[in-house]
């Protein structure tokens, strides 16, 4: 991740897909969130869901997974550039997250991440805020995610 | 027949669940999977960050929360899942070894005005660990099933 002071509003990242298998739907949903609409397809049929989906939060933690390796390749290329690279984290939380629509078996989810808001810190002045949305939307271009995040990024070191 | 309906949901209402404890290990292996910052993965890296030190992924505070009230009483209710948090805040590290406790408070009740089958139900859910530390809060709201269906007005 590049400083603070390189990041602009409107600044937006495109963080690749992630198909989802039956099978990690139910390893997820098995160890994290056990409704039976997220565990079995029979009972995933009765329910108002109509089929196996995907935990929400099975959803959201795999942007952030996209999320990461994204970062990880921007500060290997500003490292092989010669380039500083801005520390990243942590988040202090995220708000108005919103599951639009079940992800179900087989469903691709397309990731990406945009820059809303920036702010300096009060109480880190080496740190700066950074508000991303992010969005997650399915093979038939439908969202089935949003939120927003707020973290910290480390700001450029003045020179001495 | 759930236990719990959207009616058994009182304003007000507080319970809590846990302590449960929480290991390196499943912080490391939860951020190795989905959130594989140095934070999250290695104690001296970690100490390097304003987390001072391996702490969990703050989507892993959210999955323990949403394990923690799926046992203590969503899977006893007509749950019917969420349409999304309002607002999640991570206020302090999560640390290996650390025993949490949820408490969760009903903030507010209403029938949903699409479907007569189904009422919201909005939570406050704060984590703490054993010294009392609140680690974070979630505000949600559930779509829980009624016992009643609202028939005809």
């Amino acid at each position: 991740m590049r400083y603070f002071e390189d990041i602009q509003i409107g600044d937006r990242y495109s963080l690749g897909h992630h198909t989802f298998s039956a099978a990690d739907i139910k390893t997820f949903a098995r160890r994290f969130d056990p409704q039976l609409f997220h565990l079995d397809e029979a009972a995933a049929a009765r329910s108002h869901f109509g089929a196996l989906c995907a935990s929400g939060w099975h959803t959201a933690v795999t942007w952030m997974r996209l999320m990461v390796d994204y970062r990880r390749r921007l500060d290997e290329e500003a490292l092989a550039r010669g380039e500083g690279v801005g520390s990243m984290g942590p988040a202090l939380g995220f708000r108005d997250l919103r599951w639009f629509k079940p992800v179900y078996v087989d469903d691709t989810v397309d990731y990406t991440a945009e820059v809303v808001e920036t702010r300096t810190s009060g109480s880190r002045p080496d740190r700066g805020l950074v508000m991303i949305r992010g969005d997650g939307v399915n093979q038939k271009g439908e969202p089935v995610l949003t939120f927003v995040s707020t973290a910290f990024v480390e700001r450029r070191p003045s020179k001495p | 027949m759930p236990k719990l309906c959207w009616e058994d949901f009182k304003p007000g209402a507080v319970a809590e669940y846990g302590p449960r404890l929480v290991t390196r290990e499943e912080i490391v292996a939860f951020a190795a999977e989905f959130d594989p910052q140095p934070m999250h993965l290695d104690e001296a890296a970690a100490s390097a960050t304003l987390l001072g030190g391996l702490g969990a992924s703050g989507w892993h505070i959210c999955c323990l929360l949403m394990r923690m009230i799926s046992d203590g009483y969503l899977l006893d209710s007509s749950s019917m899942g969420a349409p999304g948090v309002e607002e999640v805040r991570w206020l302090a590290p999560l640390r290996p070894g650390a025993q949490i406790k949820i408490r969760t408070t009903v903030m507010e009740t209403r029938a949903s005005k699409s479907r007569p089958d189904m009422g919201l139900t909005k939570f406050l859910f704060e984590m703490f660990d054993a010294a009392g530390t609140r680690l974070m809060t979630m505000t949600t709201t559930q779509m829980v099933g009624r016992r009643h269906p609202e028939t005809e007005r």
